[in-house]
């Protein structure tokens, strides 16, 4: 292990240590600092292989054989043909995978604008009733869907948008206004006025400094609440499990990624082809590695910065 | 005049940026919310578009409904643990990686490979409950081919012709679910406190180290104290996701919507999809979303109030 390695700030530090005492000290801290390194690694070590291990193990789930995964856990799969992507695949995997895709390219987008154009409204306009606006915006957050479930299944279905992706959309940016409208709120509220006065006094209109000034410059936040839309409507079952089920027999199947592996589990529970369900959650879990391994900075502040705003 | 023109533009505009964002959070939203009230006094079946008042019929109901009453208990159980257990991890592990690498004179630092940590730790955060569903269906199987099964088998702890029913028994699978959430939250919680430890000033643990402060001191008389708005935040927003559930119960457990073995996993929110969907119970179903609201907020305020103390400056 490489802990037992002096890191360089360490042995300059031992150095430069003066007198008798000190050095004494100092080498009694060094070995009570290594001696609590190793402790470290090791249970941080622990808690790294309990989320890699599970994840790796049904990676490699989706190579072996069904009666394989049956036998034993701890197996190596045996052939590594890809015959189970590919029958997931025609299980529906990449129309689920479209589905989800489809809605999102509208309704991260819608969700975004309509959500920073109420913000902004509400952070830089006073005007009459704005507080009282902004915390009707607000307390949705508060709320439970689950406590809005019945009535909502039954206002989309009035407008006839049921299993439809605009149906969906409009959903979704409707539940992400209030995070949205909270966070960039404050984000607005930051932004000198300075820049505005000037744009004002150049003859720009309203609506010109909000896309052409106020948009641009509160890009850090913009970023911060899409990532926390994108993963949020991404990762989303409640909602379309209710509103997206084909409501007769003629009616497209339109199910979004999440509801289709919970569906292809279900099937799985009684065909019994495991590797098929195994190289389902894989194919919709290899696109999340890269795009997190790619920005996991980013990911780790903005949901960060979006949570404890 | 241009002056009025001005202003007049001006609420044209104000009204043109606010028209379709509360159109549609009025119509999803606000609007569903406060027909959920008006539906719980009502014995409508959500078919039939008639139906009666019945007043407080479906909340005194609620209070018999041991399937219900059953599913809040989990829900309390869930309530206390899933916060508890999953602050406890995410600090002991902040602490290891952004203090504990720290040695005598040279200051304090993290862990070496701290980043890589935070990296793996991170990252079931954006794996969908789905896949966790899934993927846990999968670790807790009830015969060898399960992760766990066939760990346990393999170390000679459990007999391979009677492998555990992780999920099938009623003692073990409230903790199974349990778990998961830990799993998938941990994480998440490791780089908030993270980012919190960060942003303390170094000198105040120099300052702790040359008054001879241990490890286990720095982190309760220094650390803790600091942390304590995000450890705040945290247990609310757990509080929430322990009230919910849905999803993980409803495709890891036996029955319809999950719940089972005999209703040992039910949570509030399953009982409700399957009041509403399977049981056509509408009016019902919207009594326990109330439920679940005031219970809720309770939390929040709850969490809010004990937790509170005076704020450190620094």
């Amino acid at each position: 292990m490489t802990t037992v390695i002096k890191a360089p700030g360490e042995a300059a530090a031992e150095r430069s240590g003066g007198g008798g005492r000190r050095t004494g000290e100092g080498q009694n801290r060094r070995s009570d600092g290594m001696a609590l390194n190793v402790f470290s690694h090791s249970f941080l070590a622990v808690w790294a292989i309990l989320i890699v291990l599970p994840l790796f193990w049904l990676m490699l789930g989706s190579f072996k054989t069904d009666s394989q995964i049956g036998g034993s856990a701890l197996g190596w799969p045996s052939n590594w043909h890809l015959d189970a992507f590919a029958r997931a695949w025609d299980k529906g995997i990449g129309d689920y995978f479209a589905n989800t895709m489809i809605v999102m390219v509208f309704s991260v987008p819608l969700t975004m604008l309509l959500g920073s154009m109420a913000a902004y409204v509400l952070a830089r306009y006073p005007f009459r009733g704005n507080r009282l606006i902004y915390y009707f915006f607000v307390s949705g957050a508060m709320f439970p869907v689950f406590l809005a479930l019945v009535p909502l299944f039954f206002m989309v279905k009035r407008l006839d948008m049921l299993n439809s992706y605009q149906g969906l959309v409009l959903v979704y940016v409707a539940y992400s206004m209030p995070f949205t409208v909270f966070f960039m709120h404050s984000f607005f509220r930051t932004l000198p006025t300075a820049v505005h006065e000037a744009a004002v006094i150049d003859g720009a209109s309203d609506t010109r400094i909000f896309f052409q000034v106020m948009l641009p410059m509160a890009k850090p936040g913009l970023i911060s609440v899409g990532i926390f839309n994108v993963l949020g409507q991404w990762n989303q079952y409640i909602l379309p499990s209710v509103l997206m089920q084909p409501q007769s027999g003629s009616d497209p199947e339109r199910y979004l990624l999440t509801q289709g592996l919970i569906q292809l589990q279900q099937q799985m529970g009684y065909e019994t082809d495991l590797p098929v369900l195994f190289a389902g959650v894989t194919i919709a879990i290899i696109p999340m590695v890269v795009v997190y391994l790619s920005f996991q900075r980013q990911i780790q502040a903005g949901l960060t910065s979006a949570t404890l705003k | 005049m241009s002056q009025v023109a001005t202003s007049r533009r001006r609420v044209g505009f104000i009204a043109g940026f606010l028209v379709l964002p509360l159109a549609l959070y009025l119509t999803f939203v606000i609007w569903p919310y406060v027909q959920t009230f008006g539906y719980s006094f009502t014995n409508w079946s959500g078919q039939s578009p008639t139906f009666g008042f019945v007043g407080l019929d479906n909340y005194t109901a609620l209070m018999k409904d041991e399937v219900f009453l059953g599913a809040l208990w989990h829900n309390l159980l869930l309530l206390l643990f899933v916060p508890a257990l999953t602050i406890l991890l995410a600090l002991f592990f902040a602490f290891m990686v952004n203090v504990g690498g720290r040695s005598g004179a040279g200051g304090v630092r993290g862990v070496r490979g701290s980043a890589f940590y935070k990296i793996v730790y991170f990252f079931p955060q954006v794996l969908s409950l789905a896949i966790l569903a899934v993927l846990f269906g999968a670790v807790y199987r009830s015969d060898e081919g399960g992760l766990l099964n066939g760990f346990l088998i393999r170390l000679g702890l459990v007999d391979p012709a009677h492998p555990v029913e992780w999920l099938n028994e009623p003692d073990l699978v409230l903790w199974c679910l349990l778990l998961v959430v830990v799993w998938h939250g941990v994480g998440f919680y490791l780089v908030l406190f993270s980012a919190a430890m960060q942003s303390i000033p170094k000198d105040i643990y120099e300052a702790a180290l040359l008054d001879g402060a241990g490890r286990a001191q720095t982190f309760v008389k220094v650390t803790l104290p600091l942390l304590w708005d995000s450890v705040q935040t945290s247990a609310v927003y757990l509080g929430i996701a322990a009230m919910d559930m849905f999803v993980l119960v409803s495709t890891m457990t036996s029955g319809q919507f999950g719940g089972g073995p005999d209703h040992h996993s039910e949570v509030m929110a399953t009982v409700l999809m399957r009041n509403f969907l399977y049981f056509g119970k509408s009016g019902y179903a919207c009594a326990m979303g109330v439920v679940m609201l005031v219970l809720t907020m309770i939390l929040s305020l709850v969490t809010l109030r004990a937790t509170r103390r005076e704020r450190i400056e620094f």
